[in-house]
């Protein structure tokens, strides 16, 4: 037996934009075992929820992740919403649909950019990040920030998109399709992308089932699930079918995402098509009543969970979270024994961990 | 010591730590190094390595775990070394002041020489104050920007 080294991976790693420790046992250049340390980002958003009144955590919420921060806010109001239960306008729920599409086409898009930087093709990460800054442009104009969006209110959305931005939109976004397609068929069709991809990090159908994965991680494996079938806000009206892959490895989670990217758009276009005229949000009575609520809703990693326990007075009495992440950890303890140390940032950035949402 | 002092302020290398940000800082670090607004042209470089490093970019508040890591980091960097604090949290601790674990901004562990404000910071602003923190540095060394 060769002898065996422990190499820390982070928390500081030019890879990983966010603190996680990867302690991994080598054997010469083979990795034989990992263990994951996690705590870095910690700050207790949840404890922290409890100490302010329902209306303000809608902003805390949306810094639990500042990649998917639209997506937090507006699940936060959903679930506080199911606690009266208050039904919101048609409306609203298309503008939440457009803007937590919009958000998974700029997450999907800094991904991809980050994936490619880790394989090493520089150029190909200035690409996708130089169409992801149309995307943000678009975001700016109709939510008033580039990254913390903040349009969720407590029944319905803060801002409408009007025609002219409407019109916009639609341009910019026929415009960012026809180029990410141009960029995924380099992508998946690259010799040294596959060369470095293709059978890393396998993670078969029955495994992905039995430790929980979830999103494009888990659709990677050839798992038809996704929580837009559950039909919440417009997602029912709109011809939604999951993307899958069935290999369950590197190559394939490269490729959902690819698939994803355009299929958010497209989504997003079908919904400024479909999208009925009227009120933005319902004005909601008094607080909460002593109720408990739970939501599942579709981030760009994968299924976010929120419950709330309300107690009839201005505060929550307790709201849980748990993010898409969480649940993918536990599957690189499956993925990296066995591969080689210059794969593990690629593997590791393949179930695209989001460290400020898994501990918050 | 003319040549190297010239060369670090036209060419300076960032290293970016993520204390226990919400990520809206960090992408907004990336993205001022993404063809828009693509800060290389200033010859800055964005490094993982602390002993390469001149400029420490730090986004978030600190936390009990992360204090440890932050002040290893920059007792690595060699001097002269500048310190940028990137969005509110990492100024005072923001909206997760009141949070247990948070401990507060970034000048709670290590000296802080330019602090950038926004939440998220806006990539304008973060190549503003790497320009601040360029100018505090050639001061220091009594060479011209």
């Amino acid at each position: 037996m060769a002898p065996r080294t422990i190499t820390p991976f982070g928390p500081q790693h030019p890879v990983l934009p966010e603190p996680i420790q990867l302690k991994l046992t080598l054997e010469d250049e083979k990795v034989v075992d990992v263990l994951p340390a996690i705590g870095y980002g910690h700050r207790g958003i949840e404890k922290a929820c409890e100490l302010n009144e329902y209306p303000k955590n809608i902003y805390l919420c949306e810094r639990i992740c500042g990649i998917c921060s639209a997506i937090h806010g507006m699940t936060y109001c959903d679930v506080v919403e199911k606690l009266w239960p208050l039904e919101i306008p048609p409306r609203a729920k298309y503008l939440r649909t457009i803007w937590a599409e919009m958000s998974r086409t700029h997450s999907h898009l800094l991904w991809l950019g980050l994936a490619v930087d880790a394989l090493g093709f520089e150029s190909m990460f200035m690409q996708y990040w130089r169409i992801r800054e149309k995307v943000l442009d678009i975001l700016e104009m109709t939510a008033g920030h580039r990254v913390t969006q903040s349009v969720a209110v407590v029944g319905g959305v803060r801002r409408d998109i009007d025609d002219d931005q409407k019109k916009h939109c639609i341009e910019v976004l026929k415009d960012v399709r026809k180029e990410a397609e141009a960029l995924n068929n380099v992508l998946v069709n690259d010799y040294t992308v596959k060369a470095r991809t293709v059978g890393k990090g396998v993670l078969s159908y029955d495994q992905a089932i039995a430790l929980g994965c979830c999103g494009p991680h888990l659709r990677a494996s050839g798992v038809k699930e996704d929580c837009r079938q559950l039909g919440y806000w417009a997602y029912g009206d709109l011809s939604f079918e999951p993307i899958t892959a069935p290999g369950g490895d590197t190559y394939s989670r490269v490729a959902v995402r690819c698939g994803e990217l355009l299929q958010a758009i497209d989504l997003q276009l079908e919904a400024f098509a479909k999208m009925p005229e009227g009120d933005i949000a319902a004005k909601p009575k008094g607080s909460p009543p002593a109720n408990e609520a739970a939501t599942r809703i579709e981030q760009p990693r994968g299924e976010l969970f929120y419950y709330a326990k309300g107690n009839g007075t201005r505060n929550l009495e307790r709201l849980r979270v748990r993010t898409p992440t969480y649940a993918n950890i536990p599957s690189l303890l499956v993925m990296l024994p066995g591969c080689e140390m210059a794969d593990v940032a690629i593997i590791v950035l393949s179930i695209d961990p989001c460290i400020s949402c898994t501990e918050r | 010591m003319g040549i190297i002092a010239t060369s670090r302020l036209k060419s300076p290398w960032i290293m970016h730590f993520d204390n226990s940000s919400c990520n809206g800082c960090d992408i907004e670090v990336l993205a001022s190094l993404t063809p828009l607004y693509d800060i290389e042209r200033f010859g800055i470089v964005n490094m993982g390595n602390p002993k390469h490093t001149d400029v420490l970019v730090v986004t978030g508040p600190v936390n009990r775990r992360t204090a440890r890591v932050l002040k290893n980091l920059y007792d690595q960097i060699a001097d002269p070394k500048m310190v940028i604090a990137v969005g509110t949290c990492s100024i005072s601790g923001g909206v997760f002041h009141n949070c247990y674990n948070v401990l507060g901004g970034v000048d709670k562990v290590v000296p802080v020489d330019v602090y950038v404000p926004g939440c998220a910071a806006r990539p304008e602003a973060i190549i503003d104050g790497v320009v601040m923190a360029l100018q505090k540095l050639a001061k220091l060394q009594g060479v011209a920007l």
